[in-house]
This record gives structure tokens, sequence and C-alpha cells, in this order.
């Protein structure tokens, strides 16, 4: 008889281990919280290094998730999961109880809330915004500030809501810095006549061919880098927005004024992975997201058996590391199943 | 002959440049760090000095006073340490929660005590 499993989010993680395992001949439930399943990566225009088209990426998980061993259930959340006997119960926010051989948890994550940075103004200032919503002017195919008017000067903030002590956050979420420069390049093709400054604390170019995406911006586009955290944004007479930054490598404090200030909102454990994990005694780190069995060997194992880990729900990662991990749960959970 | 000998041909002794590292004086650094251990957090992203309400017309730069501190490098700072308004702005800033306007008291209280040879 096949194998019932259960996977908590329907995003780039839970289709990506759900078609794995699907394809291995196991039968598969993804509980998807919203209406639709893509989760985060449904907002994207393109996608870092190589600015493919995110709609690339989001009809290979449509196609993906198109599997007769495959049911995903809208507009519901697992609320919890407990062993009963040899399974594992399942309790759905519908009121439902499932049961399954083993259980994914893919949850994802949820964007860091900017408003929570009060100093940099978004949500009082209309010209703020964040890096999603710059993605839809992509989307859109036009860049304008609130007021109507076409940008001459972009500035975009690393660090909004990661690294942070005072926002309870000291972990890096590691894809804004390398999304700021492709960001910055995009505006910079959109209009050439657009300066675009990024306020950075480090550039972390962790993977392959980010680099070089860095070394394009200043080579071919022309973006300009200030080292130096900002520590407030502040509305002009003229509706523009004025920043002020330490350059840090000239060690002396700077104000500038942009015509849109992007701010690159990082990575949170999301709340309804939050919510399972309490519930379900799963175990998490200080930065919030689950903890692993292990950080090397079993990065998609929990302390539960039966109970694995797929993506963000884990620590911030891109869309590559999150296909990857998902593929690996899907590997560990045949595995268990194929031992009991 | 005396013109000649009075100009000036760029050999004189100029004063290192270097950060001598083993040369340095890190008693204010030791001072600092007992009293107050968040001095060790700064990871240099400037924002309290982007925000510095004295910063903006005076060179006071609470992330190079803190790089200084560490490298053992006094001179530089001496004056420096003194111009704090200690209004805490960059306490309200701070992503990695350093103290820093009881380090900047501290650091011109160790300067002082450093003067009297009492460090």
């Amino acid at each position: 008889m096949a194998k019932q499993i259960i996977i908590a989010g329907g995003g780039v993680a839970g289709i990506e281990a759900a078609a794995t395992l699907a394809d291995m001949g196991h039968k598969v439930n993804i509980i998807e919280k919203g209406s639709s399943s893509g989760g985060n990566a449904v907002r994207w225009h393109a996608l870092f290094p190589d600015r493919r088209p995110a709609g690339e990426v989001i009809s290979y998980l449509n196609n993906r998730v198109r599997n007769k061993n495959i049911e995903v259930t809208y507009n519901t959340c697992v609320n919890k999961v407990r062993h009963h006997g040899s399974s594992l119960v399942i309790n759905l926010s519908s009121g439902e109880e499932l049961k399954a051989d083993a259980f994914i948890v893919a949850t994802g994550f949820d964007l860091f809330d900017a408003s929570r940075k009060e100093e940099y103004g978004y949500g009082i200032y209309d010209n703020v915004i964040t890096a999603p919503e710059l993605e839809d002017m992509f989307n859109g195919g036009s860049l304008y500030t609130a007021d109507g008017r076409v940008p001459e000067r972009v500035g975009f903030i690393h660090c909004v809501g990661s690294r942070d002590e005072k926002v309870c956050n000291h972990h890096c979420s590691k894809v804004c810095c390398v999304t700021a420069v492709k960001q910055a390049i995009e505006v910079r093709e959109m209009l050439p006549g657009c300066e675009v400054f990024c306020f950075y604390m480090d550039m972390r170019m962790f993977g392959p061919y980010y680099e070089e995406l860095y070394r394009e911006a200043q080579e071919v586009h022309n973006v300009n880098f200030i080292r130096g955290k900002v520590s407030e944004a502040s509305n002009t007479i003229n509706h523009k927005v004025a920043v002020k930054v330490e350059d840090t490598l000239a060690g002396r404090p700077l104000r500038m004024e942009v015509d849109l200030l992007v701010l690159m909102t990082g990575m949170e454990m999301s709340a309804t992975g939050a919510s399972l994990a309490e519930a379900s005694g799963l175990r998490r780190g200080k930065n919030r997201f689950l903890s692993v069995r292990d950080n090397h060997m079993h990065s998609n194992n929990s302390d539960l058996p039966g109970v694995f880990y797929a993506g963000t729900c884990t620590a911030p990662m891109s869309i590559t590391d999150t296909i990857s991990h998902a593929r690996s749960a899907a590997l560990e959970v045949n595995l268990y199943l194929s031992e009991r | 002959m005396s013109q000649v000998s009075q100009q000036k041909f760029g050999f004189g002794i100029n004063k290192s440049r270097l950060i001598n590292y083993d040369k340095g004086d890190r008693r204010v650094r030791q001072y600092i760090t007992d009293r107050e251990p968040t001095f060790k957090l700064c990871f240099s992203c400037g924002a309290c000095t982007a925000g510095c309400t004295a910063g903006a017309h005076a060179t006071v730069n609470m992330r190079r006073v803190n790089v200084y501190i560490r490298r053992g490098e006094l001179e530089p700072i001496r004056e420096e340490v003194t111009r704090c308004m200690m209004c805490g702005k960059c306490l309200l800033t701070c992503p990695r929660g350093v103290n820093t306007r009881t380090v900047m008291a501290l650091a011109a209280e160790a300067m002082k005590k450093l003067d009297r040879n009492e460090l």
C-alpha cells in the first residue's frame, strides 16, 4: 500500500518535496494556507544571479504539482502534528484530523514587516517601499514615485530587519544583498538616467556568480555602493526621502536625497510555522527558525521520528538551495518509510 | 649654500603612519571591556555616527573611536572622546546593542586615568 505523506506548505519547498515523493510512488497531501501555491516566489519578477524570469520556476513548480499522487488542500493550515501509535495525526485549521506515515514542515518564511523599523519611514512616507514592492513595479513594467515622477535617484537599504538586535533578529537573511544588486541593475536598465545607491554593511555574495553580478553592477551599470548602515530616513518638502548614513570608508557622516528608497526586508520564521512548532513541541533556535537535528548531516530531520523539514522554515535560503533542501527531505522521508 | 641647506628635500623623519599593533596601548580597551562588555560587539556599521547630534558639526565618530581603542591607538581620538554630548541617540540605532554612550564616557574616563598614571 502506498504511504501517505502530509506536507505543511505549498511553496517552493513543499511542492518540490511533494513532487519528488510522488515520483517515488508515495501519496502526498499538501496543506497550503493560501488560495494558490508557489509561496513567496510568485511575487518575484526575476531571480538572481542570472535574472531568469521567476515565472519559469513557477511554471516548473506548477507542472511538478500536477501529479496524480499529489493532492493540494488550499486555505488550510496545519495546527499540530503528534504521534498516535505507529502513525502521525495531523490537526488542520478546518477542524479535520488526518493520519499520515510521515510529515514535512515546509512553512517557509514571512518577510520582515518594514514598519517595525520606524526610523526608515515605511508606511509613513509614500516613497519608501520594500524589495517585493519594487518587484511588483518590475512586473508592471514601469517605475514611478508615489507622486508619479520618474525617479532620478533610487536608494537601497540592505539588512532591514536582519542583523539587527533592535528588532530581535541577529541572523543574516542571506539573499537580500544579491537581491539588492539584481534590483539595482534592473533599475539602471529600466531608467538609464537614474542614479542608484546601495547602502550596505557587508556585501555577502556567497553563491556562484553573485560576486560577478556585484562586479557587473559596478562595471557595466555604474551602481554606487556606500558602506554604512542608514540611521534614519525623513521626508523632504519636495516629497523626496533624505537618508542619513555614515560613509564609513570616508569616516564622515553623509546626507543624501533620493526619490525612492527601497528597503531590503529580510526573512523571519513564518507565523504559521511558529504556531505549528509551538503546538507540536518542535524545537526552535534563537533565530526562531526550526532547529534541525544536526546542522551538517541531518538538516532535514526534526527530533520527532517521521517529522521532517524542508526549506526556509529552517533558515533563510535561496530558491536554488530550497529546491535542493526539499529534494533531500524527500529522500530522508523515503528512507524513513522504507525502514519501517 | 646656506639657501640649499634650508630647502626641504622630504627626507625628514616623518611620524609613522603605520598602526604598529605590537606597540599599541590596549589598557583603555581593557578598562572599557571590563566595565561595558558590549563594547566588543561593534561591527563598524556606522549607524551611531550617521545619527550623531554632535558629529554633524565636529569630529566625533563613535565607530572610529571604537576601532582606534581596539587597536590601541589612543592619540588620534584623545580630543574626540571629550566631544560627545551624551544625548544617547546612538544607543537607539545600534544594531548590535553596544552601550555606545557608556563606552564614550568610559573612554574619556580611561584617558584621564591614563594621564594620571592610574591605569
